[in-house]
């Protein structure tokens, strides 16, 4: 892989991150627990989906061609999809969405905070912008988190399960491959693994403060990488591709 | 909303200089809650660098029964305003 | 010595108010009937921003192009903020979001009847964005001039965002008119089906219309149905033709010496039907919004719990 290959692979890995966990936000509008929260949570998709669009757009740039930020979000098919799994899951319940969320939104601060470093300009540029919102994401997620978790034995109860269920997709969350080790060690792309201990000691803290026990690391599912995903994101892009595949090839 | 949610008034500074404006409310369990809800509600164009939300029960404002009493004595004193007051022709620098 | 003013009854006073052009406030002396009217008026205005927000948000998850999703998004979402400003302004005459909600549920409170059309295509949102948000906007300019300050001052914000939804909406309709016949068909198709329902938005005839009256004397309202419509049937055939559509209705005509359109008679029974609950969509409009509502009680109630305890203590200080 030439080193633009990879800088192309890197930037559809973080555009598709964004693109789909904006996605799945997305799908709250109109149905969140109260009006201010729809307003906050739609906010939430809108600073991800701008994510997605700038690290696609920076992709198309690298790719050359007519290649836009649409094809890669309307023409690839799941196993062209790099996306870590945690993104693809279902939206749940409100207590899934805000664990999610406060999972990734964790991470996404550290390693935004770290990409404002890239030596590659326009990533750099793309993880100032980032680690403004997801300063805000982190923040309110936290609430949320401790909101929840202190509130009712119901609330309680399902953050704790949506805990469970998520922990053992965010092992994929630090990974790096061939892909990621050339780019590090060039300085344009993000170690995760140097992110690993804060963010679990973040995790913990809040975590703690919520009352919720942390699951014992035992399962770990991962893929997203090489487009093994799990049957959900089939369904996701069928409804996001929808338009462009029924008529393909036009102007909107 | 919980049945505990308190209404919070909103109010923005537009920009350095001006005062803080009420632009209106919404309903949050705590102070905390208010000021993030306040913000993605009123600044979405970039309306405003600073919010003050305000707890509605936390307002002491004025009856309408008052204005008598209230706001007539500060009205009727009209050598306050600048208006009042002649100046020869050609004078415009006071 | 100055003679005593004799005080005008209340009603009399709040009426030379209101003839003053002056704004009513809510800690100001007013009628039951003015308060129950803007209550009325106002919740259904509110409910209205919050159920439309169904339609359009049903396509945010098939958007054409990321561009066109994060446009949609923010759209939908000023939708939701416009409901909580009129919440907020309903709320200022006494009554609770509760209680807003539980009217609307019960179907106690009414709110526009376009939002119970379905949305088919992609066009449809192009042309709810045109001309629902057109409608809404001649009649909210309007409003501004509403004589309650809070609701007049809900209006003025909501006019500053309000022109860029009619905008995204004819952009769309305008992109699909310079596409392939598929696209040029599907625009027209939706123009056929949304505008005798956009017509409606302006409700009856005012001689038919039972509040019309009186909230016209009280300024609640400022302009009446028929003006307001006219208004917007002019602007509308005009941007219709200007992009290639044709109007559905054999009846419309320039009248020269008017300098106004002429156009065909509303069929009220239709009207009736759908602001009756017999539209294509109202059950589903209405069980969607339970159903989030019911759905988050749980997080309501856990946002009131956490902030109870966080009033107490949690240790005893001896």
């Amino acid at each position: 892989m030439t080193a633009n290959d990879s800088l192309l692979t890197y930037c559809l890995r973080l555009g598709d991150d964004a693109l789909i966990l904006g996605h799945r936000l997305s799908e709250w509008t109109s149905r969140a627990p109260f009006l201010e929260e729809d307003i906050a949570l739609t906010n939430v998709a809108l600073d991800f989906i701008g994510r997605a669009r700038l690290f696609y757009q920076y992709a198309a740039e690298l790719q050359g061609g007519d290649a836009t930020e649409d094809t890669f979000a309307y023409t690839r098919d799941v196993r062209d999809f790099t996306n870590l799994l945690i993104c693809e899951l279902p939206r749940g319940d409100f207590a899934f969405t805000i664990a999610r969320q406060f999972l990734f939104d964790s991470y996404a601060l550290l390693f935004m905070e770290q990409l404002k470093a890239s030596k590659d300009p326009r990533l750099a540029a793309i993880g100032a912008k980032a680690e403004k919102e997801s300063t805000y994401h982190v923040r309110r997620g936290r609430e949320w988190m401790l909101r929840l978790g202190g509130g009712t034995e119901e609330s309680h109860a399902k953050l704790q399960r949506a805990v469970d269920d998520l922990w053992g997709y965010t092992d994929e969350i630090f990974e790096v491959d061939t892909v990621t080790a050339g780019l590090i060690a060039d300085g344009v792309a993000v170690d995760p693994t140097l992110l690993r201990e804060e963010w679990h000691a973040a995790v913990s803290r809040v975590m703690a403060e919520a009352d919720l026990s942390q699951p014992s690391p035992g399962w770990s599912v991962e893929g997203g990488r090489r487009g093994i995903h799990t049957d959900d994101l089939g369904f996701l892009l069928a409804e996001l591709q929808f338009m462009q595949r029924a008529y393909p090839g036009l102007q909107w | 909303m919980s049945e505990q949610s308190k209404l919070y008034e909103v109010f923005v500074r537009s920009r350095r200089g001006l005062d803080h404006k009420h632009v209106g409310s919404l309903h949050a369990d705590d102070p905390e809650q208010a000021l993030e809800y306040a913000r993605d509600v009123y600044t979405r164009r970039g309306e405003g660098v600073s919010l003050w939300v305000v707890a509605a029960g936390d307002i002491t404002a004025s009856q309408e029964s008052d204005c008598d009493s209230f706001y007539d004595p500060l009205d009727d004193k009209p050598y306050r305003h600048a208006a009042m007051y002649d100046l020869p022709e050609g004078i415009d620098s006071l | 010595m100055s003679d005593k003013v004799v005080s005008m009854p209340s009603e009399e006073r709040f009426q030379a108010r209101i003839d003053a052009e002056e704004k009513i406030e809510p800690k100001d002396w007013m009628p039951e009937k003015y308060r129950q009217n803007l209550i009325r008026q106002i919740s259904q205005h509110a409910h209205s921003e919050v159920i439309g927000e169904q339609p359009e948000g049903n396509w945010i998850t098939r958007a054409p192009s990321l561009e066109r999703k994060a446009i949609l998004l923010a759209k939908v979402q000023d939708e939701a903020g416009h409901g909580l400003y009129l919440y907020a302004a309903a709320e200022t005459l006494g009554i609770t979001r509760e209680e807003l909600i539980e009217r609307l549920h019960t179907g106690a409170s009414k709110y526009a009847s376009i939002f119970n059309y379905p949305s088919l295509t992609w066009a449809d949102v192009g042309a709810i964005g045109w001309l629902v948000d057109s409608a809404a906007i001649v009649n909210q300019v309007s409003l501004q001039n509403t004589s309650y300050g809070p609701y007049a001052r809900a209006m003025v914000r909501i006019c500053k965002e309000e022109s860029f939804h009619q905008r995204q909406g004819y952009n769309i309709m305008m992109t699909l008119m310079q596409g392939n016949e598929q696209q040029r068909g599907m625009a027209q198709d939706a123009l056929n089906r949304w505008w005798w329902p956009s017509l409606m938005m302006f409700g009856p005839h005012d001689g038919e219309s039972a509040h019309s009256a009186q909230s016209m004397k009280w300024k609640i309202k400022r302009r009446s149905n028929d003006d307001l419509r006219q208004q917007y049937v002019d602007q509308a055939v005009q941007q219709a033709l200007a992009i290639g559509l044709e109007v559905p209705d054999p009846d419309l005509v320039w009248n020269e010496s008017r300098g106004h359109y002429d156009f065909g008679e509303i069929d009220w029974a239709e009207f009736e039907r759908v602001i009756n609950g017999n539209g294509p969509c109202n059950r589903q409009r209405l069980a969607h919004h339970v159903k989030a509502h019911e759905e988050g009680a749980w997080v309501r109630e856990a946002m009131a719990a956490y902030d109870a305890k966080r009033g107490k203590p949690t240790v005893d200080v001896a």
